[in-house]
């Protein structure tokens, strides 16, 4: 029964989540979407944090493998989604 | 050193809560650059303590690994031109989707090594993963979970790259025609990776079969995106937004992570507020962006709608009309991003108000091909984003407009989605420009926008048609008004 418990409390927060992003970004004025858009894409990068496992742990070399390529995809997501986000946030300042 | 694992799920708490944080200072102004820095460090914090998990005891792919990914991904923030704002964001998305479908494949994987080797094994997992209980086979929740990942993370993956090739203009992509009956092929395929995912979470041992599953995804995502068009281009980006976070949060559960999770659902409420957004902005349902066409067949042909009413004028003409402007509105559309004109219009701008001519943006929210594509353009080229009114804040100001200047845009200041309730736009909210005194649109020619209709605007009495590349008749028009 334990590991269903856990499944409950995992979709617990995975429906907490949900909602509270909907309440999170109700109105977002047009100058942001697309910076918004590429923020929030490289937060879903987390994938790397599960990468970095499946690349670095003691098991079969497929697995490693696998991981090593997920963790090229996902840094590539992190890295460069931040940096551009930050990169167009900048050009957004008042002239003059 | 190795942390101890209650600290490591404290840290990525703290991590989640950066995110949350940083995912409200994206949506004000004021605060963006202040929210994605923190999202950032959220990554960070949570990249640093998963390095120090006792699981992981091999740092040499970790190490390569982010450096390939820093390397390319840096070179790609830095170089890419904001007019290609739309397919970096696309291929990113694809980026986090393979990423998924890869980390709960290589989880699924792993099961493997902790069955008992042979029959005995594979006997034991097929009871236990029935039964739902997680010793010593995998659990019903990473099997399923797993399913979901593969699924999700491919359709967002090849979906994302349909969309990167539409976006850079690929021609070979739009080729691929719409099969009747595609959309009952596209279940199909849907129904088949979920049998497959069925078969694989009974019998865990058949782990290679996870590669069907994702490789039926990857078709699944090509022929949902191939047959989606151009103006309905930020729909789908927002969508596969919305996606590539849901598949994180599948892996989420794969890992039993809490942070990804909360990372993935995030994500995958701002890309569905988005893509809704979107939807109202054309008034048109995600439905129909997705499985519906546009009928194009009806109403009148560009023959009947222009035949002898056009009137083009030259760069002089508009010169000496706009040195009598006191208000100017600049509408853009896409033909401006592909013209790579916002520098001359930032001159263009420079001028009138040099001249002491009020000028501002009238921005359409789907103007361009992704949400903000315009506002991030003219942010490129220097224009205050004071001067970018929304569409409902300009709209009842342009019967007080002596000149509109449309650069190529068509769709969205189509008064057809006004008057003619059968036309393929009816509905969808326009800026209203033709209540301008008089309406200037440069354009390359009178073909239509993405819609196939033709624009009765143009034939308008009010109307001008300026024929030419967006940034060079910007730049003629530059030259005749300091020459003026």
């Amino acid at each position: 029964m334990d590991a269903l418990n856990m499944l409950v409390g995992s979709i617990t927060i995975f429906v907490l989540a949900l909602f509270l992003g909907n309440e999170l970004i109700t109105k977002v004025p047009p100058t942001l979407h697309t910076p918004l858009m590429s923020g929030s894409n490289a937060i879903s990068g987390i994938t790397i944090v599960g990468a970095i496992i499946s690349a670095g742990a003691e098991h079969g070399e497929l697995a490693k493998y696998l991981g090593f390529a997920a963790v090229i995809f996902a840094t590539l997501n992190v890295v460069g989604g931040f940096m551009v986000t930050h990169r167009m946030l900048g050009m957004f300042k008042r002239k003059g | 050193m190795h942390l101890h694992p209650t600290i490591i799920n404290i840290a990525y708490l703290i991590a989640s809560v950066l995110f949350i944080v940083g995912l409200k200072g994206l949506s004000h102004p004021k605060t963006a650059v202040r929210g994605n820095f923190l999202g950032g460090l959220g990554m960070l914090i949570a990249m640093v303590v998963t390095l120090l998990d006792r699981n992981v005891v091999d740092f040499k792919w970790i190490i390569l690994g982010l450096a390939i990914g820093t390397l390319i991904g840096v070179i790609m923030a830095v170089k890419i031109e904001m007019t290609a704002m739309p397919q970096l964001v696309a291929l990113f998305n694809g980026f986090g989707g393979i990423a998924s479908v890869l980390v709960a494949g290589a989880a699924l994987y792993e099961t493997q090594e902790q069955l008992p080797p042979g029959a005995v094994g594979e006997a034991v997992a097929k009871v236990t993963a029935a039964l739902g209980t997680t010793a010593p086979g995998p659990s019903m929740q990473l099997l399923v979970a797993t399913v979901a990942s593969g699924i999700i993370g491919a359709v967002t993956f090849t979906g994302s790259l349909i969309a990167f090739a539409k976006l850079q203009e690929i021609k070979a992509i739009d080729k691929i025609k719409k099969f009747p009956g595609q959309s009952v092929f596209n279940v199909l395929l849907f129904a088949g990776s979920a049998v497959v995912g069925a078969y694989v979470c009974v019998d865990p041992s058949q782990v290679q079969m996870y590669w069907v599953i994702a490789a039926l995804g990857g078709i699944l995502g090509i022929f949902l995106t191939t047959p989606i068009g151009g103006a309905d281009m930020p729909v789908v980006i927002a969508l596969l937004n919305s996606y590539s976070g849901i598949a994180a949060s599948a892996t989420g559960f794969v890992l039993d992570n809490n942070v990804l999770i909360i990372a993935g659902s995030l994500v995958g409420a701002s890309g569905i507020i988005l893509t809704s957004i979107m939807c109202k902005a054309m008034n048109r349902s995600l439905w129909a962006v997705l499985f519906g066409t546009m009928d194009t067949s009806s109403g009148p042909s560009a023959d009947d709608v222009y035949a002898g009413k056009i009137k083009a004028t030259s760069a002089e003409e508009l010169a000496m009309m706009l040195e009598m402007a006191q208000r100017v509105v600049i509408v853009p559309g896409y033909g401006l991003a592909v013209a790579q004109a916002q520098h001359a219009v930032r001159d263009l701008t420079n001028l009138l108000t040099d001249r002491g001519i009020t000028v501002e943006f009238g921005i359409h929210p789907v103007a361009g091909r992704m949400p903000g594509h315009m506002n991030v353009l003219l942010a490129e080229a220097d224009i205050s984003y004071e001067a970018l009114k929304e569409m409902d804040e300009i709209n009842p100001t342009f019967e007080q407009v002596d000149v509109v200047i449309v650069i190529g845009a068509n769709d969205v200041v189509n008064p057809v989605a006004r008057t003619d309730p059968k036309s393929p736009i009816a509905g969808m909210p326009i800026l209203d420009v033709d209540k301008a005194r008089t309406v200037i649109i440069v354009k390359r020619s009178l073909s239509p926008g993405f819609a196939g209709i033709p624009n009765p605007l143009f034939a308008a009495d009010n109307a001008l048609m300026f024929f030419g590349d967006a940034k060079k008749a910007l730049i003629d028009l530059n030259a005749a008004i300091k020459a003026g």
